[in-house]
């Protein structure tokens, strides 16, 4: 230490970072402009990149009664065992399904990717299991699946679905770009109630989500409860794109 | 303190009318500082009031009503402190000698040891949780699902901000010689962040989370913590401007660089718009892989300015300071410094290798964690070297021990994430415990070890005694909770080497050999050794809250000027 001091002379390039260790401010800015670069780089493109921001046949936003699931999913946490990215790796492709496009998850806000999977992945869920199924696992996972290490969600299908303000979710997300026009937002609830009623009109529904399941799907005709919310979600997860149809080709990655 | 201040209000009598707090006559009047906080939360309550009476939400409701109870209890005690207070503010020196506060500095201290064990135990419950489901209880609030992010809250957030926000107040008070800038702000700063903390630790149970890892809090507690941060930040510099000293100290310039950047990754993870101010619902602005990668942006540099710059800033004193040595190199600190906080940016992609995320993207994030490895053993370096001449203090001191086991496994943690973020590596270690192992040997041997060797140095210092009641117990402390740490660290990679492998395997038919579940199953003796291991770093900890107690409780140090004891610190020259 002693010996770097003596050392020093006014012209060392080691003199001049005392520009710095003087001046607070001066190394306020300089910290902001060394860790903004990196950030800046890396994202500001993701904004333009045609990989990124390119639509794909089949992806729509969600239902107001699988948006209404979907904020199920992340009150109840589930995204710290269950991710929602399919790697395109061959063990993943063949244990879950074709691997994830960018564009599949263009509509979510936010992300649900996750990063860890003590449980599996749900990016393909949809329409993998029957609704009972979903049912008894969501109530008593080992009901089921005798290893499963997953926290029974009982409540789930005793507890009615809030959702009276579910126009006011639909228009937050409109202004952020998801694509819900005025007349998604007017017929929120309506559509939300008509998604898992088996008897009620489902052409209006399907006409504004093309490709919505429509049912009971708690089994349950006498309450729209959280868990028919929940499963409509689950059941519609990785269901959108057909890859019959999709030119993986086209969208560069 | 109050017999300090009276002695200067009679010293000061004749000018008063230059001091705040003092009107022309000498009679004592409410400074700006104090009525304008007093009236911003007498706002606050009755805002908070308002939204509470039409909430859409219970939970909101309730954390409404929370704010608004905080908000009178704010007005009440700036107000009892007005009146309890002499005329005169603290005098900046006595005597010639800085008049140090240290008040938010000690409530930051026990802040940190209390949230510490609360967040080991909830970790303790989810890792049994893991082992043995039943432990969810079928209800809402006590699911893993919930739990979790109140576990990685509390230890981050909740232990460790506490660690950094009293320990920054500490350092730069000491190594600029000159009392902590304002007399309210500071406790702003350490009673907001830690209302900030009970919003959002509640929120988690409530079912309320905008479901970022590591940033899940909602709108309104994200806005509440910009607030404090920023006035973090102000009275951080504010009182680097009343150095005495020239030159900023080295552990000021990592202070700085997470105070900083910890509010530039808050304010661009959260961008969020709320449904309504009555809900806590809001959707972040961002979507899809914007929003991953933003997200990571976030992530990985809440572990690299959160969880390293600011605590490297704590090995940059506290070392030195236990020792009683200097920093053993002043330019590899200089190098590390810039080199650390501009690579560490860059290393977000590397949580999302193999996704949509584009590969020039993901490419860049290893190259950079992989040159992250470079700096991070310059740090390690600066630190471990610092004992040279002091290394039989490693026997005889076992706080100092403690420290510098942490920087070892700072050099571990530090080569295994460059490792780890190698694609071909990521592709087995990604989503599996492989990555929670890596993530505690960084946050129990490194954060917890660096913090409790500061908070083994500090208890005595702040509350004047000679020494710890038992260094004994901090041996006793070190040793149990090394060997916890051991045991988590090896059954996590075990488990997630295993399930990694175990997820790829295929039989010679070419058939994937495992379902999923069978790999679930595969894990139970691990997280059985996981959490025991758990366990005993608890039982450390509630060791060493028990020997701090103890401390404070000891007659007061003979000598009562600590500052006699003043570090032999060679501020970066």
């Amino acid at each position: 230490m002693a010996e770097a001091a003596t050392k020093k002379t006014p012209t060392s390039l080691w003199a001049k970072h005392a520009f710095f260790e003087k001046n607070s401010i001066w190394l306020v800015i300089g910290i902001l402009i060394v860790v903004a670069i990196g950030g800046l780089v890396e994202i500001v493109p993701l904004f333009y990149l045609k990989s990124t921001i390119e639509k794909v046949s089949g992806v729509r936003p969600w239902t107001p009664l699988e948006l209404a699931g979907r904020n199920i999913y992340v009150r109840e946490g589930c995204y710290n065992c269950h991710s929602q990215m399919i790697r395109p790796l061959r063990d993943e492709v063949e244990r879950y399904g074709h691997y994830s496009l960018a564009a599949e998850s263009m509509y979510d806000h936010p992300f649900q990717w996750g990063s860890k999977r003590t449980g599996p992945d749900l990016a393909r869920v949809g329409n993998k299991y029957s609704d009972e199924w979903q049912r008894q696992h969501l109530a008593d996972p080992r009901s089921v699946v005798p290893g499963s290490i997953m926290p029974g969600y009982p409540f789930l299908a005793r507890t009615r679905l809030k959702a009276e303000y579910i126009a006011e979710d639909l228009s937050t997300q409109a202004e952020l770009g998801v694509p819900y026009s005025p007349e998604m937002v007017e017929n929120a609830l309506a559509d939300l109630r008509a998604q898992a009623d088996p008897n009620a009109d489902a052409d209006a529904l399907d006409e504004r989500y093309p490709g919505a399941q429509q049912r009971d799907f708690d089994g349950n005709p006498a309450l729209l409860s959280e868990a028919d919310a929940l499963i409509a979600y689950l059941q519609a997860l990785g269901t959108m794109v057909d890859f019959k149809l999709y030119d993986d080709k086209a969208n560069v990655r | 303190m109050t017999q300090l201040s009276s002695a200067t209000r009679q010293e000061n009598g004749g000018s008063g009318a230059t001091e705040p707090g003092v009107d022309q006559s000498g009679r004592k009047k409410l400074t700006f500082g104090e009525g304008g906080l007093a009236f911003v939360f007498a706002v606050m309550t009755l805002v908070c009031i308002t939204v509470a009476s039409r909430a859409q939400d219970p939970g909101y409701a309730f954390h409404a009503y929370l704010s608004a109870l905080a908000s009178v209890a704010a007005v009440f005690v700036i107000l009892n402190r007005y009146v309890e207070r002499p005329a005169a503010l603290p005098p900046l020196e006595i005597a010639g000698k800085p008049n140090y506060n240290m008040g938010p500095v000690k409530f930051a201290t026990v802040a940190a040891m209390f949230w510490g064990i609360a967040g080991f135990t909830v970790g303790v419950i989810i890792a049994f949780q893991l082992a043995f489901p039943w432990l969810n209880f079928d209800l809402p609030w006590t699911a893993f699902g919930r739990l979790r992010p109140l576990h990685t809250s509390a230890v981050i957030f909740a232990f460790g901000g506490n660690v950094l926000i009293g320990t920054s107040f500490y350092v730069v008070q000491r190594t600029s010689r000159a009392r902590l800038a304002g007399e309210l702000a500071p406790w702003f700063v350490v009673l907001g962040y830690n209302f900030f903390i009970v919003i959002a630790g509640t929120g988690y149970l409530l079912g309320i989370t905008q479901s970022k890892e590591y940033a899940e809090p909602e709108w309104y507690a994200d806005l509440w913590l910009t607030v404090v941060w920023v006035t973090y930040l102000l009275v951080f510099l504010a009182t680097l401007w009343r150095r005495k000293e020239p030159h900023i100290y080295v552990a000021n310039w990592f202070y700085l660089a997470f105070i900083v950047t910890i509010a530039m990754l808050h304010l661009g993870n959260n961008a969020s718009l709320p449904v309504s101010v009555f809900s806590p619902k809001s959707y972040i602005v961002w979507s899809g892989v914007q929003d991953a990668m933003v997200q990571w942006w976030y992530g990985h540099n809440a572990v690299g300015f959160f969880l390293t710059a600011g605590f490297l800033a704590i090995m940059y004193y506290f070392i030195p300071k236990r020792a009683d040595r200097p920093v053993y190199s002043y330019r590899l600190s200089i190098i590390h410094f810039w080199a650390l906080i501009f690579l560490y940016i860059w290393a977000g992609p590397h949580h999302l290798h193999y996704t949509a995320l584009p590969d020039w993207a993901q490419t860049l994030g290893m190259t950079f964690s992989i040159m992250l490895w470079m700096p991070s053993w310059g740090g390690m370096i600066n630190g471990l070297m610092t004992l040279s001449g002091a290394w039989d203090k490693l026997r005889t001191d076992p706080v100092i021990r403690m420290m510098v086991v942490s920087v070892a496994f700072y050099g571990m943690s530090t080569f295994e994430g460059p490792m780890m973020s190698v694609k071909a590596v990521n592709s087995l270690s990604h989503y599996t415990d492989w990555t929670i192992g890596h993530v505690h040997s960084g946050a129990l041997g490194w954060v917890a070890y660096i913090s409790f060797g500061a908070i083994y140095c500090l208890v005595p210092w702040l509350w004047n005694k000679r020494e710890l009641y038992s260094l004994r117990l901090v041996n006793w402390h070190f040793w149990i909770s090394t060997l916890g740490i051991v045991f988590y660290i090896s059954a996590m990679w075990v488990a997630g080497i295993l399930q990694g492998l175990m997820w790829r395997a295929y039989t010679s038919l070419g058939f994937l050999e495992y379902s999923f579940i069978e790999t679930v199953e595969a894990m139970h003796p691990f997280y059985i050794i996981r959490a025991v291991g758990g366990v005993l770093f608890l039982l450390g900890a509630l060791l060493m809250a028990f020997n701090l107690y103890m401390t404070i409780r000891q007659p007061d140090a003979v000598e009562a000027d600590t500052g006699a004891r003043a570090p032999s610190l060679v501020p970066a020259e």
